[in-house]
C-alpha cells in the first residue's frame, strides 16, 4: 500500500441538526487507492457515500480533514476528475456531439473547432454512439444518454473517474452491456476508477477494492474487501467461479446484518487501519489485520 | 383527426362570429322612436332622432368605416386627424421602447437576483413594495421630473414591463437544476460561461415567459398613458374619437388594438418555443 495516489485522510461531514447540534454523516474517513485500481463503495442508503464521491469530485467540502489525489489537496472541482452523474445530467438542449464538445472546449479553450469535433467524436465512438451524434437527450433512451455521460466524462481524460450509481437508473440487460464497455474502457486505458453501487455483482465484477461502509448517521468504513477473482473475469461466467459465492455471500451478510450490529460489536475499530478482507474458499481470511491489540485510548486521542 | 378537430373548431368560431354580427346588426337597426320636429332641428339632431337610428352604430356602419381607414392608414391632417395606421405606430414604438429598456434592465438584474443569494434577500423588499403599483401611479412623477409626455410614456411601459421579466427571470436562473450546475462546475467552468453556456439556455424558456406576460402588460397600459398624456397613439386616439362621440371610430381602435395585441403576444410565443428544449 505505498502506492497512495487517491488518499483520503480523515474525513468528517456533519450537517446542522434541528436542535442546533451537528448531525455527522461520517467521521474519521480514510482510505486510498493505487493508480489504475477500480474502487467500489457499497453501502446502505444514508451513509454517506455520495458525500464521499461527492467530497472527491470537489462538489462538496469535507467537515474536517482533506483528500490528496496524485500527490496534491484537492481544492474544489478540477478537470482530472471527471464524474458520471446517476441522473447523466446531459444538457439537453445540445445534441450529443455539443454534450461531449462542451466538455472538451472546457479543458482545451485553445483548440478550434475541428479540433474538438475530432476528440468529441472519437470518444462518442468509443462508447459505441456512432451515429446519433446529432441527436439530443430527449431523443435517446436511458442507456444511450448514460453512454454519453461515460463518453464526456473520459473525453477529458481524467486522472480519476467518479460514478454515482451511474446504471442504477437502467433496466438490467442495459446495465450489463454498459458495464462491460465501462470494463473495457478502464482496463485498456488504466483509468482509474471509483464508484459507488448498491449492486453487489456490479461491485464484484467491476471492482478490485470493494469498501464496505456501515449504515450511517456515524458510518464507518468497515472493511476493505479484496476482489479475489481473476482480472479476465467475463460478466457472462462470473458466477461460476468457485470464489464467486464466497465473495458474494461475505458482501450480502455485511449489507444484511453486520452494517447495522457493526459499530456495536466491534469495539477496537480503527479507522486508519481498515482490515483488508480476501474471502477465499474456506472461511474469508484477514490479509492485513490491524494493530486491534495496542490500541489503547491514549492512542486515539493521539490520531 | 386533428385536422378535423380543427376544421370543426373553424367551422364553429365562424358560426359564433356570424351569429354575433347578425344580433349586433339586428339590436342597432333604426326602431327607435321618431320624435315630430322642424327640418332645422331635425338637421342638428342627426339621424338618431329623425328616423329612429340607433346611436350605436350596427356592423355594417363599422366595417365601411374600417375600409376607409384602411385605404388610407397614414394619412396626416394635423394634430387631430392621423391615419390609424400612424397612431398605432406611435404606440407599437412607445412601447418597443420602454420595453427594449426593461429588458435591458431586468434580464442581467434577474440573473445577478438569482445567482447571489444576498441580492436576493436584499433587493427582495424593494421589488415586493415597486411590483403593486399601478404603472400610472408613476405618471405625475415622471411628468414632473422627465417634462416630456412622450418619454413619460415609455418610462410608464418600461417600468410595467420591468417586473414580470425580472420575476421569472430570476426564478429560472435559481431553479436551473443542480446537476446541469454540477456539470459546469466539474468542468471548471468560469461563472461567465456558465451563466451563457449553462444558466441562460436552461433559464430560457422562463425567462421568454416573462417577456411574454411583460409585452401583453406593456400593450394594455399603453392605451391608458397615452389617453392621458394625449397628443399622438391609439390610446389618444380612442379617447378623442370618444370626444368626438364617434363610436364607430372607437370600436375600430378598440378592434386593432386587440389584433396588435395577438400578434405581439404570437411573435414571443415564437421565440419561446424556439428556446425550449425537449427533456
Amino acid at each position: 500500500m505505498t502506492d497512495k495516489f487517491i488518499s483520503i485522510e480523515g474525513i468528517a461531514r456533519r450537517y446542522p441538526g434541528a436542535d442546533g447540534g451537528q448531525i455527522s454523516v461520517f467521521e474519521d474517513l480514510w482510505l486510498s487507492m493505487p493508480r489504475g485500481e477500480f474502487g467500489c463503495v457499497i453501502g446502505h442508503s444514508g451513509c454517506g457515500k455520495t458525500t464521499v464521491l461527492n467530497i472527491l469530485a470537489g462538489l462538496d467540502e469535507p467537515s474536517e480533514g482533506a483528500v490528496i489525489v496524485d500527490g496534491q489537496a484537492i481544492e474544489g472541482t478540477s478537470l482530472d476528475r471527471a464524474v458520471i452523474f446517476q441522473s447523466h445530467a446531459l444538457l439537453p438542449w445540445r445534441t450529443v456531439l455539443g454534450n461531449v464538445s462542451y466538455a472538451v472546449t472546457s479543458k482545451w479553450r485553445k483548440w478550434d473547432r475541428a479540433k474538438v469535433k475530432a476528440h468529441a467524436q472519437k470518444f462518442i465512438d468509443l462508447v459505441g454512439l456512432t451515429g446519433s451524434e446529432h441527436k439530443r437527450p430527449s431523443e435517446l433512451s436511458g442507456g444511450m444518454k448514460q453512454r454519453v455521460g461515460i463518453a464526456r466524462a473520459l473525453s477529458i481524460t481524467p486522472k480519476i473517474m467518479l460514478m454515482d450509481e451511474p446504471f442504477s437508473a437502467l433496466d438490467a440487460l442495459t446495465r450489463g452491456t454498459l458495464q462491460d464497455e465501462v470494463r473495457r474502457i478502464c482496463l485498456e486505458t488504466g483509468q482509474t476508477a471509483f464508484m459507488i453501487t448498491h449492486d453487489v455483482d456490479e461491485a464484484i465484477y467491476l471492482a478490485d477494492k470493494i469498501f464496505l461502509m456501515t449504515n450511517g448517521p456515524g458510518a464507518v468504513l468497515a472493511e476493505i474487501v479484496e476482489n479475489p477473482l481473476p482480472k479476465d473475469r467475463a460478466r457472462i461466467d462470473l458466477h461460476r467461479h468457485p470464489l464467486y459465492y464466497a465473495l458474494r455471500n461475505h458482501i450480502v451478510d455485511f449489507l444484511v446484518s453486520r452494517s447495522k450490529t457493526f459499530a456495536a460489536t466491534v469495539i477496537n475499530h480503527d479507522p486508519r487501519n481498515v482490515p483488508i478482507v480476501r474471502p477465499g474458499l474456506s472461511e474469508p481470511t484477514i490479509v492485513a489485520s490491524p494493530k486491534m491489540i495496542e490500541t489503547s485510548p491514549a492512542q486515539t486521542i493521539a490520531r | 383527426m386533428t385536422s378535423s378537430l380543427r376544421l370543426r373548431a373553424a367551422i364553429v368560431s365562424i358560426a359564433l362570429f356570424a351569429a354575433f354580427l347578425g344580433i349586433w346588426h339586428i339590436a342597432t337597426r333604426g326602431t327607435g322612436t321618431v320624435a315630430n320636429m322642424t327640418p332645422e332641428y331635425a338637421k342638428l339632431m342627426g339621424l338618431t332622432a329623425t328616423a329612429g337610428k340607433s346611436a350605436m352604430p350596427g356592423p355594417l356602419d363599422v366595417g365601411a368605416k374600417l375600409w376607409e381607414h384602411l385605404k388610407s392608414p397614414f394619412y396626416d391632417n394635423g394634430p387631430n386627424d392621423k391615419g390609424l395606421g400612424i397612431q398605432l405606430g406611435f404606440s407599437i414604438a412607445r412601447v418597443g421602447l420602454g420595453y427594449f429598456l426593461a429588458v435591458i434592465v431586468a434580464i442581467p438584474l434577474g440573473f445577478l437576483i438569482g445567482m447571489s443569494p444576498l441580492f436576493s434577500k436584499a433587493l427582495d423588499p424593494f421589488i415586493q413594495v415597486l411590483k403593486p403599483i399601478s404603472p400610472l401611479a408613476w405618471m405625475p412623477l415622471a411628468l414632473y421630473t422627465i417634462k416630456d409626455s412622450s418619454i413619460s410614456a415609455i418610462f410608464v411601459i418600461f417600468i410595467c414591463s420591468v417586473w414580470p421579466m425580472l420575476l421569472n427571470t430570476s426564478f429560472g436562473v435559481a431553479a436551473v437544476r443542480k446537476e446541469w450546475i454540477n456539470v459546469a462546475r466539474t468542468l471548471e467552468v468560469g461563472t461567465i460561461r456558465r451563466a451563457f453556456t449553462v444558466i441562460l439556455p436552461a433559464a430560457a424558456p422562463t425567462i421568454l415567459t416573462g417577456m411574454r406576460i411583460s409585452i401583453g402588460i406593456a400593450w394594455l397600459v399603453i392605451v391608458a398613458a397615452e389617453m392621458l398624456v394625449g397628443g399622438t397613439g391609439i390610446g389618444y386616439f380612442v379617447w378623442n374619437e370618444w370626444n368626438n362621440l364617434s363610436i364607430t371610430n372607437v370600436i375600430i381602435a378598440i378592434l386593432l388594438i386587440g389584433i396588435v395585441g395577438m400578434l405581439l403576444d404570437q411573435i414571443l410565443a415564437r421565440f419561446t418555443r424556439m428556446v425550449t428544449f425537449p427533456e
